[in-house]
């Protein structure tokens, strides 16, 4: 005779070390299978689009930052290209090539976290002491470049705030030479291994059909086999001349996401140092003294200057009236401005298209009828980071 | 892509033009403006048609235009992967309307209808689960609506006194001040439009 159950209610989060940061899920469980999850999102809500919209658009880049804080720049990426597009701003040849080092920079840095992160999900301490020694030495060149190792706020529409000095340039290289041993070794203890390959191979298979209705993007969409990804198919800055492949799972499912990730940490190495290499000389901002500040000595010398300095600082710059959607290739998927001005200094609205929203509203339907321990390999595997989600 | 998009813009208007209001390519990307009763079916000709194949909606964005009758706006943004493409579809509706969901058509538009509703307040039919989504639990008002205050209604704390979190009336110290630093003179020229102007030979 058939036993009668009940559906058990759990709730997961909103303090759990798995949940990677703030999310409450509620999952109904039959036994340990789970048959629906319901993700309660927004604690960690801070109202950025509102903020935004009080702001100038210098000081509203600082927001992104906050955003996916695990890979700050990528995010003030799309915001500069956006305001950019609108004002129709030619940026310096060095200043993209800059730019460019420093994405892919912050893209190693989101999926060494990741990568890491997941594996502690699923059992392994290891993976993720290594990655952060790494993680740390990323940080202190955002850091000797911005002057914060997280909130670098270091992209100005129409360049760069400063440049990089040369020492800089040559330990990146000398940290890209270095790096794919360690990639190597953090996959000498994951990819083979026993364990890891139980937790994550056949767990959240995402179709193609599946990840393209869902609005996924990024290796959430590669790894379900789809090529595309925005640096290739829609390239901005400099990436049109740069090698590098599109590493593309096969089988859309936790374990393939986790190669694509460690495959695009080696592509990142090889675009750096093409990067450094092809570096040419310049100024790093654009020349327009109406949207970027003057340097210092002119000040001291020149009262246009002086006074464009004032402006610049308190009325900021006027942006014509207009809508535009730019949108970057971050870490974690399409990250996405969609910006309207309608002439004055301050966006009239800025609608930020998050990637990890996307992911994980599609939780329920990845985790439904799997067991409760695979939630948060799932999870680590979207890659998500509440900043972002969140807004 | 510019060439594509013309094509694209020219095959829309031939093919909907009964259900378009207008189309234009600003900044190298294609508004079309369309009414909330034909949503449905511009989208999914959009998603459908060979040569549109626009199987991704990226986001839906709200906007809120207090001094206009049709009060709001949502813009959704599509991605045709296969060709490369992407278009910005565009309603105008008032305050009251309920506009109808399209999470039959794209499973994905279920969080941002809810997102919508919870920064705008507007009301979407047939949509499987319209809760509050980014707000707390209980959250009253709309905080997109731009005639929300930054500061907001209510603040949070923790009462030693009660032994839980209270909500209380925002009370602040010195109120959020918006400084206007915009100049009343026209705007700057930039120096790219200077030169765009000499080309047409036009002195500025």
């Amino acid at each position: 005779m058939a036993k009668k159950t009940k559906s058990l209610s759990l709730n997961f989060g909103p303090q759990h070390p798995a949940a990677h940061g703030v999310l409450r899920l509620i999952l109904e469980l039959d036994g340990e299978v789970v048959e629906k999850a319901d993700p309660h999102i927004g604690l960690l809500h801070r109202g950025t689009e509102k903020l935004i919209e009080q702001k100038t658009y210098t000081q509203a880049l600082p927001y992104f930052d906050r955003l996916d804080y695990v890979a700050p720049m990528n995010q003030e990426h799309a915001f500069a290209l956006a305001a950019e597009k609108l004002l129709n701003v030619e940026v310096p040849i060095r200043a993209k090539y800059i730019r460019v080092i420093f994405c892919e920079i912050g893209r190693v840095l989101s999926h060494i976290l990741n990568v890491t992160t997941q594996a502690l999900d699923v059992g392994a301490l290891t993976p993720s002491l290594w990655g952060f020694e790494e993680r740390e030495t990323l940080m202190t060149f955002y850091e000797r470049a911005s002057g914060s190792r997280l909130h670098a706020n270091y992209f100005r529409t129409g360049g760069v705030h400063k440049d990089i000095p040369l020492k800089l340039v040559e330990d990146i290289e000398k940290f890209c030479k270095s790096f794919p041993k360690i990639i190597d070794d953090l996959e000498g203890l994951l990819t083979d291994n026993r364990i890891f390959k139980q937790r994550n191979v056949e767990i959240g298979i995402v179709s193609k059909q599946e990840a393209l209705d869902h609005s996924f993007s990024g290796v959430m969409l590669r790894g379900s086999g789809v090529p595309w990804d925005l640096r290739k198919s829609q390239p901005y800055e400099i990436y049109k001349d740069l090698d590098f492949k599109i590493p593309v799972g096969k089988n859309g499912d936790c374990y393939d996401r986790y190669l694509c990730r460690i495959e695009e940490m080696r592509e990142s190495v090889k675009i750096i140092l093409q990067c450094i290499e092809k570096l040419p000389k310049g100024p790093v901002k654009s020349i327009d003294n109406k949207i970027s500040p003057p340097n210092r000595d002119d000040i001291k010398q020149s009262m246009e200057a002086l006074i464009h300095h004032f402006k610049l600082f308190t009325e900021g710059y006027r942006v014509p009236k207009g809508d535009v959607y730019t949108a970057v290739e971050a870490p974690k998927g399409e990250f996405g401005v969609y910006l309207i001005s309608d002439g004055s200094n301050k966006p009239y609205r800025c609608k930020i298209r998050a990637p990890g929203f996307s992911h994980l509203q599609a939780m329920d339907y990845l985790i439904r009828g799997h067991m409760l321990a695979d939630v948060p390999a799932v999870l680590g595997s979207l890659d998500i980071v509440f900043g972002e989600v969140d807004r | 892509m510019s060439s594509s998009l013309k094509d694209l813009e020219k095959l829309i208007n031939s093919e909907l033009s009964s259900k378009i209001k207008s189309s234009t390519i600003e900044n190298n990307e294609l508004l079309v403006e369309t009414e909330e009763a034909e949503l449905l079916d511009v989208v999914q000709f959009l998603k459908s048609h060979e040569k549109c194949k626009f199987r991704q909606l990226i986001d839906i964005a709200g906007v809120d235009y207090p001094e206009n009758e049709k009060r709001f706006e949502l813009i959704y943004l599509f991605l045709s992967h296969e060709h490369n493409l992407r278009i910005k579809l565009l309603i105008k509706f008032q305050i009251n309307q309920t506009i109808v969901s399209l999470t039959k058509i794209f499973p994905s538009a279920n969080w941002m209808e809810r997102e919508v509703f919870d920064m705008y307040g507007v009301k979407f039919k047939n949509h499987p689960d319209l809760r509050r989504i980014l707000t707390d639990y209980g959250f009253k008002g709309h905080p997109l609506r731009k005639d929300f205050p930054l500061t907001g209604f209510n603040e949070v704390r923790y009462s030693e006194k009660e032994k839980k979190v209270v909500y209380e009336p925002v009370k602040l110290e010195q109120n959020y001040r918006n400084f206007d630093f915009e100049s009343p003179w026209e705007g700057t020229n930039y120096l790219k439009e200077i030169k765009d102007n000499n080309k047409d030979g036009k002195k500025n």
